[in-house]
């Protein structure tokens, strides 16, 4: 269908659109990111669609040279469903926020991530409602204090990682927006990922939420505190690499180094079929405090909804022929008057 | 029961016009099946027929109350037809709820048959009768027949390999055979479609043709049923006929819709009564490239429909009134980014869960106004199931053509009644233009937002055409470039752009038509399913020499240019609905005509006979 593939720079993916959020804001290094990894992934631009819904995050289509279309709020996922089932040669990418993903669009997110859409979703986690100015969100720690929690939230957080597994999604992964390196490791598995791929990243709201992610982003926090999830190898992390993970009785936990054997060290595999472990290493943490994991949690393969439903399209015709609606009135028998 | 060798001496064949017929019973009885079988067997037979299904919301609801009665009336003729009848002729009552429930409707001296084994004290307590009406005489009026159904079918199944409790579920065929013979109807067809049904069951498919012959040879065998009717093949214009109901029109309508525009059809929906049997239609029909999508929600639909209408789909989501409630925000996205979009509204009793198998028409002030902001787009509303066909059509066409959501209005009784429908000629039915865009179209570049100067549409540039990226949004638009824009100007234009677009269409419609006696002082106005029966009232008045006329609306926004023509030529317009009075509203504020309304909400159709006597008193009014 395309002349390209080109040797595309970052500018190609640039819209003449002034990107309009906070100066600071983590969006932008994200923005940039996206940017550069679509130049680097082989695929021509007018296939690829960003779909989003309402809040901060969701104004990056307005910014990327692809084709967009910015929707209603929560509701990303299902209209992607419809642009990547009616087109499955789209690459189809959600930019989404904490809000607009769990609160009021987690209806769509855990279903799309069940049937397995090929859809790419970004979900910016900045723990706080942006655009509306500052309320908690779902992923808010408990006790946050907002606008709409003067005396702290009494809610508990939504643990992202957890609930994309628990939805038994394909693909699940976890990324910084300062980390620039980690982002574009976890687009390009994303990339690859046939089906559904869910990945949280932890962006920075310097106007609502500022310094929320500072466990994992500060000198000292991002040695400390970083679990780094690489397939084929053992989880060990710390500052002076002191500290690992094991499974026990299924269970994630973390141990010292020292009083175990090496070989005790769980070795991180993306692609088991049960979710159970990657689910376990989603509950070391309830919130980017203290070690959390980051990198790709589950990376499986299984049958596409796009597939199944091409699939039983093709069958159809192969059974049936070609629809013909001369047929097609006929389907419950007739007669004649003469 | 008498054993003496079944005679046929003196059976007489008397020839009936028309009858109509309503089988009533438990909703586990059956009835509707009985009634739909009864009906292909009449259309293959060459009769003219209309039908009324009515059934509980409960899938179960308790056995032998009024609550779980199920009913199918069918009105069969030698005539055009255009209702499934006003009184019944024949009652078939299958215990005494069902004979409680209906047995008001029951024409004089019209015919009764009952199933004497459900007559025991304890279900005749249960329908709320304190004496057994077989004795009472609230029955005298009628010709009563008491067939011992319970004790047939025992007996039909005698040597099958059905046994206790589930013998009886093929009690229904004794009536639909007993029915067959009074009116003359071979088995054979009903017996194939057994066979065929049944497949996979034999001695089920072999238990329902001995009741069915058992039901048939009691009317041999009994005098009473000596004397039979037949209707005789209907004078039909020339053609080649089925027999669909709504749903099945609307469906078929959609998928020739797409073929007429040369797109692939995206249906997207989520479970509803009465709606739901157009996504298990199209869901057969995957060899016409048809995407069904079945959403994990209402929203969702309508989400995904907009979504494969960005690809260059022909998307429709379809559903029911609290269903068209949660799609309204989504609906609103597609008025915003004006892409092409059906929503199919099949309408129910409300507010809220309403009555979910009864029809109304009060869904019509949300069509056309239950969204936020300025949000206008075309709505129209289908008259009979083969009106839904050409309707579908005619949606898809305005939607591709405009770049607009449409709504498409049936009802619950449209959407499950069925009629023969004369086929047509596929080379006859609509081309349909769609702004499918490949090329850069202004010397800035490709701008998503510059119009088709006769239409107003927008191009249609969908994701895979190289060189025409662009990004489109729910928030407001700049004219042209399609950019976001606060600008308050431009927001005032695009407002007026909108309406106007839609308003535009008028003159790209049909025009109302008026029929019965146009030079009247009064016109009897209607939309969606009152067709049939304000159409068979005008007729008898004017056979009875009063001078009236009617015009049925299809498009209820815009409506056609030469309506306020129409309307001005009467003294007085006449409006029934099937609500407390909306469309009279909108010709009220449009054409500042005092329009009269006949309306009523309780969960049944008009019949031809009531809007007689509503529309013959209004004019003396």
């Amino acid at each position: 269908m395309s002349k390209v593939p080109i040797n595309y720079k970052r500018k190609d993916f640039q819209s003449d659109q002034e990107v309009k959020w906070c100066p600071g804001c983590g969006d932008y290094t994200l923005l940039a990111s996206v940017q550069s990894f679509m130049a680097e992934m082989g695929i021509s631009k007018e296939k690829i669609v960003f779909v989003s819904g309402i809040g901060c995050a969701a104004r990056f289509p307005y910014y990327m040279n692809t084709y967009g279309l910015h929707s209603i709020h929560g509701r990303a996922p299902a209209v992607a469903t419809g642009v990547s089932v009616s087109n499955p040669e789209l690459s189809v990418w959600i930019v989404s926020g904490d809000g607009d993903s769990l609160s009021i669009g987690g209806n769509h997110l855990i279903h799309a991530l069940r049937k397995n859409v090929n859809l790419k979703i970004l979900m910016f986690n900045n723990q706080i409602y942006g655009l509306t100015k500052g309320q908690y969100s779902p992923t808010s720690e408990e006790g946050k204090k907002t606008k709409s929690s003067p005396f702290g939230s009494v809610e508990m957080p939504f643990n992202p990682m957890s609930v994309a597994l628990g939805a038994e999604a394909s693909f699940v992964a976890r990324s910084i927006d300062m980390d620039r390196d980690l982002t574009a490791h976890v687009l390009e598995e994303a990339s690859k990922h046939k089906g559904s791929a869910f990945i949280e990243i932890y962006q920075n709201c310097n106007v609502f939420n500022d310094h929320a992610f500072e466990q994992l982003t500060s000198k000292e926090g991002r040695v400390a505190n970083r679990i780094n999830l690489v397939h084929g190898e053992k989880v060990i992390f710390g500052a002076e690499d002191e500290l690992a993970v094991t499974i026990e009785n299924g269970e994630a936990k973390i141990v010292k180094r020292a009083d175990i054997d090496d070989s005790q060290i769980y070795v991180h595999d993306t692609t088991k079929k049960n979710p159970s472990v990657a689910f376990s290493l989603s509950r070391l943490s309830h919130g980017p405090y203290g070690p959390t994991p980051v990198g790709v949690f589950r990376q499986v393969e299984r049958e596409t909804y796009n597939e199944d439903v091409i699939g039983q399209i093709e069958s159809a015709k192969e059974a049936k022929g070609d629809g013909k609606i001369e047929q097609l009135i006929r389907s419950l028998g007739t007669w004649d008057v003469n | 029961m008498d054993n003496k060798e079944p005679s046929l001496e003196n059976k007489t064949v008397e020839s009936i016009p028309a009858v109509t017929i309503r089988f009533a019973g438990d909703s586990g009885d059956g009835m509707q099946l009985v009634g739909t079988r009864f009906t292909d067997t009449s259309a293959l037979f060459g009769n003219d027929l209309a039908t009324l299904p009515s059934f509980p919301a409960e899938i179960r609801a308790p056995q032998g109350t009024i609550a779980g009665v199920s009913s199918f009336q069918v009105q069969i003729a030698d005539f055009d037809i255009l209702t499934p009848g006003d009184n019944p002729d024949v009652l078939v009552a299958m215990n005494p709820a069902a004979l409680k429930a209906h047995l008001d409707d029951l024409a004089p001296n019209g015919m009764l048959i009952l199933n004497e084994d459900a007559f025991e004290e304890k279900n005749i307590q249960k329908a709320g009768y304190k004496t057994d009406p077989r004795t009472s005489g609230e029955l005298d009026a009628y010709r009563v027949f008491q067939v011992p159904m319970e004790k047939l079918t025992k007996e039909a199944l005698e040597d099958t390999e059905i046994t206790g409790r589930a013998v009886l579920r093929s009690k229904n065929m004794i009536a639909l055979g007993l029915i067959s013979w009074v009116f003359n109807r071979p088995l054979e067809d009903t017996e194939n479609w057994i066979n065929d049904k049944f497949k996979k069951l034999p001695e089920v498919a072999d238990a329902n043709i001995k009741a069915l012959k058992v039901g048939y040879n009691f009317g041999i065998t009994v005098e009473a049923f000596h004397h039979t009717y037949v209707v005789d093949k209907a004078k039909l214009p020339e053609g080649e006929y089925t027999n669909i109901n709504g749903n099945i029109g609307l469906s078929w309508g959609l998928i020739a819709g797409a073929r007429q525009a040369g797109l692939e059809l995206f249906y997207a929906s989520y479970p509803i009564t009465p709606a739901s049997d157009i996504l298990h239609e199209l869901s057969k029909h995957k060899n016409f490239d048809t995407i069904t999508f079945q959403a994990e929600d209402e929203i969702a639909a309508a989400a995904s429909a907009v979504g494969a209408s960005f690809t260059g789909k022909l998307a429709v989501t379809g559903t029911s009134g609290p269903g068209l409630a949660l799609k309204s925000e989504t609906i609103s996205l597609a008025v915003s980014t004006e892409l092409p979009l059906v929503v199919v509204n099949v309408q129910r009793g409300g507010p809220s869960t309403g009555l979910p198998t009864k029809p109304e028409q009060s869904d019509l002030m949300f069509a056309l106004y239950g969204r936020h902001g300025e949000s206008p787009l075309p709505v129209l509303a289908v008259r009979s199931p083969s009106h839904a066909f050409t309707t579908a059509i005619e949606a898809a066409r305005v939607a591709l053509k405009y770049m607009t959501p449409v709504i498409l209005l049936s009802d619950n009784y449209v959407a499950t009644g069925s009629e023969p429908w004369k086929l047509p000629a596929i080379g006859d039915l609509p081309t349909i233009e769609n702004n499918l865009t490949t090329t850069i179209n202004t010397e800035e570049g490709f701008l998503p937002y510059h119009r088709n100067v006769e239409t107003f549409a927008r191009p249609w540039a969908v994701p895979g055409t190289p060189g025409l990226e662009h990004r489109i949004g729910g928030l407001e638009k700049e004219e042209g470039t399609g950019n976001v824009s606060y600008e308050s100007a431009n927001h005032q234009y695009m407002t007026d752009m909108r309406a106007w677009k839609i308003a535009n269409i008028a003159n790209d419609i049909e025009p109302l038509e008026v029929t019965g006696d146009e030079k009247a002082d009064v016109l009897v106005l209607g939309w969606g399913s009152t067709y049939g029966s304000i159409t068979q009232a005008v007729n008898r008045l004017n056979e009875k020499g009063i001078k009236v006329a009617s015009a049925h609306l299809t498009f209820l926004n815009p409506f056609p240019d030469n309506t306020g023509d129409v309307l001005s030529n009467y003294k007085k317009v006449i409006i029934p609905e099937l609500n407390t009075g909306q469309l009279i509203k909108l010709v009220r504020e449009r054409y500042l005509i005092d329009a009269i309304g006949i309306n009523k909400v309780n969960a049944e159709p008009f019949t031809a006979q009531e809007l007689y006597d509503e529309i013959e008193e209004r004019i003396n009014e």
